[in-house]
C-alpha cells in the first residue's frame, strides 16, 4: 500500500468511524442516563436514510432535507419518548430488549408499507459532489470529507452541551444519581425526554449523511445497531467519549480490514471486541461523560 | 492444629484517594468472639468485605491457619471455612427454607457433574440442612417460603445458611440489626453457643450485645484501628472514650 | 400439590400420545410444520435454561443452532448420505466448542454487557458464514441426502421416510424434555436457579459461579446445536439466516412467550409462534407488524407468558373482576 491510498483508506476510516459515533453517542447516552437498552435505535438511523431521500426528492437537495429533517427527528424522538419509551424504565432489560424487539418489526413493516421495499438512492449536493486529485490516479471525494467536518463539528458540539451548560450538567448529574437529581428540583422527565430526541436526531442525521454514499434500502439498521453496540461496549457504557474512541477503532478496524483481509472483515471488529473484553471486560472508559 | 484461625495483618483498602481501612490488624481464636466497633463510617464493612473476600485490599496480607490466603476470591475463602452473614439480609427469598440451607450445605460437596442425580436425594446435605436449622430453631419453618419469613427469622436464615457451610471462621456483619429484643437475645445465646468450636467477628452496634459476649474488642475510627482489647480493657480505654464512646455508654 | 403433578403428568402424557399418533391423520404439510415445532421447542428449552433457569439474558442463541445446522451441512458427503450418529455428534461437539469459546468471553460481562455482547458475536458468525467461501454465502448449502442412522451394517430407520424423520425429531423432543427435567433439579440445576435468583449469596456460599455459568452455555449450546441439525435434516439446507441476530430474537420470544423457566412453556411458546406466524402470513404480507404488536402486548399484558394463564385465570375468577 502506498502512501496516498494509506491516506485514502485513513479518512475511509475516520469518516466511518465518526458516523458511527453519531449513532453510538446517542444509544450510550439512553443507556447511560435511562438505564434502558434500545435495540430500535438503528430504526432511528434508517428513518434518517430514508427521510434524506423522500425530502430530498421533495426539496432538491439534501441540505434541505437535513435542515428540515433533523428538528422533525427530534419532535418524533420525544414523541416516541412520551409515548412509548417512558414505559420501559420501570422495566427489566430483558422485557427491554423485547419490547424494543417488537418496535423493529413494526417500524420494518410500517416503511415497507409507506416506501415499499425498494432500495434507493440519494444524490449529493452538488456543491460537494466533487473530489480532490491526490497523484495521478487517487483522487478523495469532498462530500466524505464534509461528513467527517459535520461530524467533528457536533462531537465538539456534544462536548460543550455536556460539560459547560446547564442541561449538561444535569444530564451528567442524571447519570450519577437519580434521587439527588430530583432532590435538587431537576425536572427528569424533561431531561430523559431531551436526551432521547437528542439521540434520535443524531441517529437520523447519520442515516441521512451517509444516505448519498450508502444505498437506503431495507434492514439497513439492523447491521448500524450492532455495531453500535460494539462500540458501546468497548467505550464503556454511558461514556461519550468512549463511545468516540470505540467508533474511530471499529472505523479503523474495519475499512484496514476490508483491505488486508477482505473475506474476514465482517468478523474483524468483533474481533477488536473481544480483545478489549478480555483486556477490559467494563469497557475502556468507563462511566462518567 | 493452632487455635489462631484469621490473621489479618495491616490491611489498607483505598478507593480513589480515601483511606477506608488503614493498616488494620486483625487476629481471630477458635472458641472467642471478637467484636468491631466503630461509628458509622469507620471502615468496618470494608473490613469485613476485605475479610470475606467480596473486596480484595490494596496492601496486608490474611492468614488462615497460617496459609496466606490473600488472593482467594470469594466463593474460595468460603470453601476453605470462612463463612459471612450480610448486614442487609442476603437469601435466597423465593425458596424454601430447607432449600435456602440444603444449597448451603451442598456448597461442601458441588458434586457438578453429577447432571442426572436428584439434588433433593443427597442425605448429606439434606441431615446438615436439617441439622443447621435446629440448631437455629427455624425447623419447624422448614417448609415456608424464605421470603415470607419475619425478618428476625430471616436473620436466623442467614445464620443457619453460614453454618450450614461448616465455616470454622463465622464473619457476621451486624446480626442482631432489626430485631425485637426478645430476638436479639436469643440471638446473642446463639452466639454464644457457636463460639466454643468456632471463631466469631461480630459487626455490631448494639453496646450492650457486644460488651455482653465479646471476648475481645477491636475498635475502628476513620479506618485506623484504635484500640483492641478484652471488653474491659477498651472500657477504661481513654481515648476510646474520647473518641467514640461517649461517657453516657457506660451507664446506660 | 400431588394432584397437581398428577395432573401435569396426565395432561404431559395426553399431548405425548396426540403427538406419536398426529401423522397417522395430519396432512405431509402439517406433519412437517409439528416437526419444525419440536425442533424449535429443543431450541427454544435450550435458551430456557440461560433465560429462565440462570439468569442469563443471551441475544445471540442462534449461533449454535446455525453453526451445527452448518457443520451438518457441510460435513455430509455431496454424493452420497451421510452417517447420522458421526454428524449428530460431530455438530452437537462444534456447537458445545463455539459456545466454551463465546462463553469464556461473554461471561466476563454482565447486565446489560452481556446482551449486546452475545447479540455480536452472533454477528460475527454469522459473518464468518455470509461472507467466506466456507458457507457458500449467502444462499447457503443443500444437504442433498438426509443422513443414514447406520449402525455398521443395520439401519434401524430411515430418515428418508416423512413420518419415521418425524418420530425420530418426536424422540429427540422428549429425550432433552425428560433430560432438561432432570438437570434441574440435579445439584448442578439447583446452583443454577440459586444463581438466577442471587448471585452474590452463591459465591459467599462457595459456588464458583462462573464455571457454572460456563457449564450452562455450554449445555445450552449443545441443545440448541442438537436442534440446529434436526432443522438441517428436516429442510435439507442452510443459510445464513439461521445464525442472523433476527433468529436470536425469534427464539427468545418464544421463551417468553410461552413462559419462562418451564421447558412445558418453552415448547408451547415455539408452537404459539409458528401457529401465529402462519396465521398471521394468511392474512397479510405485513405480518410482521402483527407480530410486533403481539410481542408488545405479551411483554405489557402477560407477564409469565400462556403457561401463567390458567393460574391467572384463576385468580381472576377468584377474585371476582380484573383488579389485582
Amino acid at each position: 500500500m502506498d502512501i496516498f491510498s494509506f491516506l485514502v483508506q485513513t479518512l475511509n476510516a475516520v469518516q466511518y468511524g465518526l458516523l458511527l459515533f453519531l449513532v453510538a453517542s446517542g444509544l450510550t447516552l439512553v443507556f447511560g442516563i435511562m438505564g434502558i437498552i434500545n435495540l430500535a435505535h438503528g430504526s432511528f438511523y434508517m428513518a434518517g436514510a430514508y427521510l434524506a431521500f423522500g425530502l430530498t426528492s421533495a426539496t432538491g437537495s439534501l441540505v434541505w432535507a437535513i435542515v428540515l429533517g433533523v428538528p422533525l427527528a427530534m419532535l418524533v424522538g420525544a414523541a416516541l419518548e412520551a409515548l412509548l419509551f417512558v414505559h420501559l424504565y420501570k422495566r427489566d432489560h430483558l422485557e427491554q430488549v423485547l419490547l424494543t424487539y417488537g418496535l423493529i418489526l413494526i417500524f420494518e413493516e410500517l416503511r415497507s408499507l409507506i416506501v415499499g421495499n425498494d432500495v434507493h438512492g440519494v444524490a449529493m449536493p452538488d456543491f460537494l459532489a466533487g473530489s480532490i486529485p491526490l497523484n495521478d490516479t487517487l483522487s478523495y471525494p469532498v462530500y466524505r470529507l464534509a461528513i467527517s467536518a459535520v461530524c467533528v463539528v457536533l462531537a465538539i458540539g456534544l462536548y460543550f452541551l455536556i460539560q459547560r451548560t446547564r442541561l449538561g450538567m444535569m444530564i451528567r448529574a442524571g447519570s450519577h444519581d437519580r434521587d439527588m437529581v430530583q432532590a435538587l428540583g431537576i425536572n427528569i422527565t424533561v431531561i430523559y425526554r431531551v436526551v432521547f430526541a437528542l439521540g434520535v436526531a443524531m441517529a437520523a442525521l447519520a442515516g441521512m449523511l451517509a444516505a448519498p454514499i450508502s444505498s437506503v434500502g431495507p434492514n439497513m439498521g439492523g447491521q448500524v445497531l450492532i455495531l453500535s453496540f460494539v462500540v458501546v461496549v468497548i467505550g464503556g457504557i454511558g461514556s461519550v467519549w468512549g463511545a468516540l474512541l470505540g467508533a474511530l477503532l471499529i472505523g479503523f478496524a474495519d475499512t484496514f480490514g476490508k483491505v488486508i483481509l477482505p473475506e474476514f472483515a465482517g468478523a474483524m471488529v468483533y474481533l477488536v471486541m473481544a480483545a478489549v473484553l478480555l483486556w477490559r471486560p467494563e469497557g475502556l472508559l468507563k462511566k462518567g461523560a | 492444629m493452632s487455635d489462631q484461625l484469621l490473621v489479618a495483618d495491616k490491611l489498607t483498602r483505598r478507593f480513589g484517594g480515601l483511606s477506608a481501612n488503614e493498616a488494620v490488624s486483625l487476629t481471630l481464636t477458635r472458641g472467642r468472639l471478637h467484636a468491631l466497633l466503630g461509628p458509622n463510617g469507620a471502615g468496618k464493612s470494608t473490613c469485613i468485605n476485605m475479610l470475606s473476600g467480596d473486596l480484595p485490599p490494596s496492601e496486608g496480607r490474611i492468614y488462615y491457619q497460617g496459609r496466606d490466603i490473600t488472593a482467594l476470591d470469594a466463593p474460595q475463602r468460603s470453601r476453605v471455612g470462612i463463612g459471612r452473614s450480610y448486614q442487609r439480609t442476603n437469601i435466597f427469598p423465593g425458596f424454601t427454607v430447607l432449600e435456602n440451607c440444603r444449597l448451603a450445605a451442598q456448597s461442601r460437596h458441588q458434586r457438578a457433574w453429577r447432571l442426572f442425580a436428584n439434588a433433593l436425594g443427597l442425605r448429606d446435605t439434606l441431615d446438615k440442612a436439617h441439622a443447621v436449622m435446629a440448631e437455629v430453631g427455624l425447623e419447624a419453618q422448614a417448609n415456608r417460603i424464605a421470603g415470607t419469613l419475619s425478618h428476625g427469622e430471616q436473620r436466623q436464615l442467614e445464620i443457619a445458611m453460614v453454618l450450614a457451610t461448616d465455616a470454622d471462621v463465622l464473619l457476621l456483619d451486624e446480626p442482631l440489626a432489626g430485631m425485637g429484643s426478645e430476638e436479639a437475645s436469643r440471638m446473642v445465646g446463639l452466639l454464644d453457643t457457636l463460639r466454643r468450636s468456632r471463631a466469631i467477628l461480630l459487626v455490631e452496634h448494639d453496646m450492650d450485645a457486644v460488651f455482653a459476649v465479646a471476648d475481645e474488642i477491636t475498635v475502628l475510627v476513620n479506618g485506623q484501628l484504635l484500640a483492641t482489647g478484652t471488653p474491659a480493657q477498651i472500657r477504661s480505654n481513654h481515648e476510646v472514650q474520647q473518641a467514640y464512646l461517649g461517657e453516657e455508654a457506660f451507664h446506660a | 400439590m400431588t394432584i397437581k403433578t398428577h395432573t401435569a403428568g396426565i395432561a404431559q402424557a395426553v399431548v405425548l400420545a396426540a403427538l406419536a399418533a398426529y401423522p397417522l391423520v395430519g396432512s405431509e404439510f402439517y406433519v412437517e410444520m409439528v416437526a419444525k415445532v419440536l425442533v424449535l421447542g429443543i431450541f427454544a428449552m435450550s435458551l430456557d435454561l440461560l433465560v429462565g433457569f440462570t439468569g442469563l439474558v443471551s441475544l445471540g442463541h442462534s449461533a449454535y443452532f446455525g453453526v451445527a445446522a452448518y457443520a451438518v451441512a457441510l460435513i455430509a458427503p455431496e454424493f452420497a448420505p451421510a452417517n447420522l450418529w458421526f454428524v449428530l455428534g460431530a455438530a452437537v461437539l462444534i456447537s458445545a466448542a463455539v459456545a466454551l469459546g463465546i462463553g469464556l468471553l461473554v461471561l466476563r460481562t454482565r447486565g446489560i454487557y452481556f446482551i449486546m455482547v452475545t447479540l455480536a458475536f452472533t454477528q460475527m458468525a454469522f459473518f464468518l458464514f455470509h461472507d467466506t467461501a466456507l458457507g457458500g454465502g449467502s444462499d447457503g448449502i443443500y444437504l442433498n441426502f438426509r443422513p443414514e442412522p447406520r449402525i455398521g451394517g443395520w439401519m434401524p430407520f430411515d430418515l428418508a421416510e416423512g413420518s419415521q424423520l418425524y418420530y425420530f425429531i418426536l424422540a429427540v423432543a422428549v429425550l432433552v424434555f425428560v433430560g432438561i427435567k432432570r438437570v434441574l433439579r440435579s445439584p448442578f440445576g439447583r446452583v443454577l436457579v440459586g444463581i438466577k435468583s442471587n448471585e452474590h449469596r452463591m459465591r459467599s456460599l462457595g459456588y464458583s459461579t462462573f464455571n457454572y455459568k460456563l457449564g450452562a452455555f455450554v449445555l445450552a449450546g449443545a441443545l440448541a446445536g442438537l436442534a440446529g441439525v434436526l432443522y438441517a435434516v428436516l429442510f435439507g439446507f442452510v443459510t445464513p439466516e439461521l445464525l442472523s441476530w433476527h433468529e436470536s430474537g425469534h427464539v427468545l420470544m418464544m421463551v417468553i412467550l410461552g413462559g419462562m423457566g418451564s421447558p412445558v412453556g418453552a415448547v408451547l411458546g415455539a408452537g404459539a409462534m409458528v401457529a401465529l406466524e402462519e396465521a398471521f402470513s394468511l392474512l397479510t404480507t405485513h405480518w410482521q407488524l402483527l407480530m410486533g404488536g403481539v410481542i408488545l402486548a405479551v411483554v405489557l399484558f402477560l407477564p409469565g407468558g400462556l403457561i401463567a394463564l390458567p393460574g391467572r385465570m384463576r385468580q381472576l375468577i377468584k377474585s371476582g373482576g380484573p383488579h389485582e
